[in-house]
């Protein structure tokens, strides 16, 4: 096993078992980009995965990894971040344009009211109210879409927010990933 | 998780003004994103460049999985589905059922049809042989004899011991009448012994029903049991009782001194079926007709 992680070490060029193990610097561009340029890839995700579905099925990839990033590390982000994340994925989502910078921004207020109770929370509890987020915003963007044009029913939509609710912990797993490396000096 | 410490940014002036221009900020942005989204609810059009420009973005890693995307296109579709598969699956389910209901009326019909059909081909063959016709409108189910009721009484000519047959072949004969049904006495009871003969060769021998559906077949000469499954057996006329030649029943299976037989004309099956009159009275006529039409000949001898 050992020799394994060395050939692949070898592979993957010089490492930094050279450096210093102390006393190490932390990417600054590198820690504020990457949960910004994360929840911008969720946006981008999903018009560009191969489906062509007849009906909404995936899950608002952008979303999920924003309330992921926002209930994981809370204060890291300033309760607007969800205006310019909103207005990016607007950009892609389909929806009325400002619809996701109407959303995001109130599921930031949400969050951060919740805040306010100041009580312990746990990983259940996240989920919890990322589940409910979620599906308010999927209601709220069928409303928002429905404003627009004749909406469908909401029987339609019912499918992506439970797979929606079963992805979370998958977002939660990357951005644990991606804070990790995005920590790391 | 323990709750967030950034609520209270200690006593700097400053870092409460900013936590506060924050909330203050957030509720702008939602505020901002309510107003360009009914600016582009009023006009669809106003952010189309840009996003035109996010697709163009998006579009060549995209356009990269065409052959993927087509092959799962309509997974939502299969999804939502889903969904309500259990409620479509009941609905299905009851089509199905009452297809099939009507589906088997039909069948019915058409069997009925077919029935009736060969009953009146029969009857016009048969002539003045045929009583009447009638149907089998019930029977003993849960006695251990096997007779079944005609919807034909004395009424209509029927009267005891006269042969019922079915469009297939033999089915019984009246033992009881009323005005307007009559008792027929089924192949298959045990009492019922009606001389048979085996159709190619003729082989003579007598069927007696056992009580449950089957016939048992024996021969007159005993030592000759050649039967063999799927031969065919028919009234002989001896006796005088039935009408020779009627279609009776099939071998099903040899035993030690003879064979089982099934009824050709399934009492179940036959609706409609034929009173005759008794072979002996009928052939009694003719030859009283004959005796009639040569009156000398008996004075001759």
């Amino acid at each position: 096993m050992n020799q394994l992680l060395a050939t692949g070490r070898k592979l993957l060029g010089p490492s930094r078992e050279y450096e210093s193990r102390i006393d190490r610097e932390q990417s600054p561009a590198r820690m504020l980009l990457v949960p910004i340029l994360s929840v911008m890839a969720g946006s981008m995700a999903t018009s560009t995965l191969p489906l062509v579905a007849g009906s909404p099925l995936l899950p608002p990839f952008g979303l999920l990894i924003l309330l992921a990033w926002r209930l994981m590390r809370p204060g890291m982000w300033p309760a607007w971040i969800g205006l310019p994340l909103g207005l990016f994925d607007d950009l892609y989502n389909g929806q009325p344009f400002g619809s996701s910078a109407l959303v995001w921004s109130l599921c930031m207020i949400a969050i951060e009211l919740l805040d306010l109770r100041g009580v312990w929370r746990d990983y259940m509890r996240d989920w919890l109210i990322a589940s409910v987020l979620i599906m308010l915003a999927l209601l709220a963007g069928l409303g928002i879409s429905g404003l627009a044009q004749p909406a469908p029913e909401v029987r339609i939509i019912l499918p992506q927010i439970v797979v929606s609710i079963l992805f979370y912990p998958l977002a939660v797993r990357l951005c644990a990933r991606l804070d990790g490396w995005r920590l790391a000096t | 998780m323990a709750p967030p410490r950034h609520r209270r940014p200690g006593f700097s002036r400053r870092a409460q003004y900013s936590l506060f221009v924050t909330y203050l900020l957030a509720i702008a942005g939602a505020i901002v994103g309510g107003v360009l989204l009914l600016i582009s609810i009023a006009d669809p059009t106003g952010f189309a460049a840009l996003r035109a420009g996010a697709a163009e973005v998006t579009a060549p890693v995209a356009r990269g999985f065409h052959a993927l995307r087509r092959s799962i296109a309509d997974i939502g579709e299969n999804t939502s589905a889903y969904f309500d598969a259990a409620s479509q699956n009941a609905e299905l389910k009851r089509q199905v059922a009452a297809n099939r209901t009507k589906l088997i009326e039909a069948d019915a019909l058409r069997a009925e049809n077919a029935q009736l059909k060969t009953l009146l081909n029969l009857q016009k063959e048969l002539g003045d042989q045929v009583v009447t016709t009638g149907n089998l409108v019930s029977s003993t189910a849960s006695s251990s004899r096997r007779i079944a009721i005609l919807s034909a009484g004395s009424n209509a000519g029927v009267a005891v011991g006269y042969p019922v047959r079915a469009a297939r072949g033999l089915i019984g004969r009246v033992i009881e009448t009323s005005p307007n049904t009559a008792k027929v006495l089924l192949l298959s009871d045990a009492e019922n012994v009606i001389p048979v003969i085996r159709v190619p060769d003729g082989l003579p021998a007598l069927a007696s029903g056992l009580g449950d559906g089957t016939i048992l077949i024996r021969p007159v000469d005993l030592g000759i049991n050649n039967f063999k499954r799927g031969q065919l057996v028919a009234t002989s006329g001896s006796g005088g009782l039935y009408p020779p030649n009627i279609p009776f029943a099939t071998i099903v299976r040899k035993t030690s001194d003879g064979a089982l037989a099934r009824p050709i004309a399934s009492p179940a099956s036959s609706e409609h079926v034929m009173v005759l009159r008794p072979y002996q009275e009928a052939a009694k006529k003719v030859l009283d007709e004959t005796l009639k039409a040569l009156p000398e000949s008996g004075a001759d001898e």
